[in-house]
């Protein structure tokens, strides 16, 4: 099973030399850590920003520089500032070549839940439903099943949609799945010590398994 | 060249009537108009609509007003850490409009350029999109959304000159240019207001044109929401 970091350095390796990123809140922010030092990326921050760097020294801290997460960043030489309107102008027109997002519930049409529990705190969508709806590839990180042990790999999604048919990809504390074009998530890889059984079992939604499936190598 | 300074935030905010629908800069705590929410909270006016990306934090920003019951709506695509915030939408006093970012953004940039409605992907199939009209482009369905435009806007800029000139920092910049577009009237808080000619006119990010009222902002706080560092 994958904790938070390993499914950071899981995704990591879906990162391409070239590719222009958006990096959701939470385990997404962490896969900047693990893409290899000799790519070459460009991290987009949905506030105005290509080209975040790492978080800065205390010294070096600037109030006027955050990320879609609020934190506290530098910036990588060559980067570019730009307004909230231009910056969703790049996301829409699929500029960016790869967003990767938390979810709370995926379905195996690819409909992606994360923005909101009826009853329950309602935050907003900030960004989300722009970046889902026009991202030409979307990752998924996410944990296979509630704390309750219930599925969020569903046939259908029970909380609110943030967007339909999108997700082509997921990274979970237990494997690696696609979302068929044609529906259903095909299994390609387990995390280390867990069994193709565990997952079919944590999976609602409809599940392909073809052959042998091999332990992801982080 | 027009002259549109004026002496303070006070002065800057005096015309505000209660029920009057605001957009206010800034995402999160970044790039917002500091001294015109002080200015705002001792007017004490009533029943505004903020519309503005995020409501502030408890004790800052919109949250302030939030506190003393001076909005009535939000208008927002992301409202999360604030407790009071959370007590009035949940009490119904406050009503609330969640939009999806970009979605904002575009409405407000719309209003400001003219634009009554444009399609964007962005909430087809979701609840955002109820009532509104869908159509289909080249085998892809999109949202109708209707611009955003109101009575004041309220921007924060880094530098700024006596003809309404704006030059932004960072990524305080987010949605302060086009809300200053999307103002019937639109007043700018700068932390330097410099002298005409000052600035180069090829940097210069929001034009004049836009501006009705600039003033010399002070004692910004500039809050951080969430302090990061690298450790040595």
């Amino acid at each position: 099973m994958l904790d938070k970091v390993g499914i950071a350095k899981r995704i990591a390796q879906e990162v391409r030399d070239g590719m222009y990123i958006n990096l959701g809140i939470g385990i997404p922010t962490l896969v900047a850590n693990y893409i290899p030092k000799n790519m070459n990326v460009v991290l987009q921050s949905e506030n105005g920003l290509l080209g975040i760097g790492p978080f800065p020294f205390e010294k070096d801290i600037d109030p006027d520089l955050i990320n879609a997460g609020k934190q506290t960043i530098t910036m990588m030489p060559g980067s570019a500032l730009f307004s909230s309107a231009e910056s969703f102008a790049m996301i829409r027109s699929g500029k960016v070549d790869l967003t990767i997002l938390g979810a709370m519930e995926v379905s195996e049409a690819g409909d992606i839940a994360n923005w909101k529990v009826p009853g329950k705190m309602v935050k907003g969508m900030g960004g989300a439903m722009d970046l889902v709806a026009s991202a030409k590839n979307i990752i998924v990180a996410m944990q296979h099943c509630s704390k309750e042990g219930a599925s969020k790999l569903l046939r259908k999604c029970s909380l609110p949609i943030t967007g339909l048919g999108c997700v082509k990809k997921i990274v979970s504390d237990l494997a690696v799945l696609d979302v068929l074009p044609s529906g259903g998530f095909k299994l390609l890889e387990r995390a280390p010590g867990v069994s193709v059984e565990q997952i079919k079992n944590a999976t609602e939604g409809r599940i392909f398994i073809d052959g042998e499936i091999p332990e992801m190598v982080l | 060249m027009i002259d549109k300074r004026v002496l303070n935030a006070d002065v800057a905010v005096r015309d505000i009537p209660d029920n009057a629908i605001l957009m206010l800069g800034g995402f999160g705590l970044c790039g917002i108009p500091e001294n015109c929410i002080s200015a705002l909270l001792r007017k004490g006016i009533k029943g505004l609509t903020c519309i503005s990306n995020n409501a502030g934090v408890d004790d800052f920003g919109i949250g302030l007003l939030l506190k003393t019951r001076q909005v009535r709506k939000m208008i927002s695509s992301y409202v999360g850490e604030n407790a009071e915030f959370e007590r009035q939408l949940l009490s119904g006093e406050l009503e609330v409009e969640l939009i999806p970012q970009g979605t904002l953004a575009e409405r407000v940039r719309s209003g400001g350029a003219g634009i009554p409605a444009f399609f964007t992907p962005a909430g087809v199939g979701t609840e955002v999109a109820s009532g509104k009209e869908t159509r289909v482009f080249e085998g892809k369905t999109y949202l109708m959304e209707n611009w955003l435009r109101s009575d004041f806007s309220i921007v924060k800029a880094w530098k700024g000159d006596a003809a309404g000139n704006l030059v932004y920092k960072g990524t305080a910049r987010n949605f302060n240019p086009m809300m200053a577009t999307a103002g019937n009237i639109t007043i700018a808080e700068v932390e330097e207001l410099v002298e005409v000619g000052e600035l180069d006119p090829n940097e210069i990010h929001t034009p004049g044109i836009y501006v009705h009222r600039i003033f010399q902002g002070a004692n910004y706080e500039k809050r951080i929401e969430q302090k990061t560092i690298t450790k040595n």
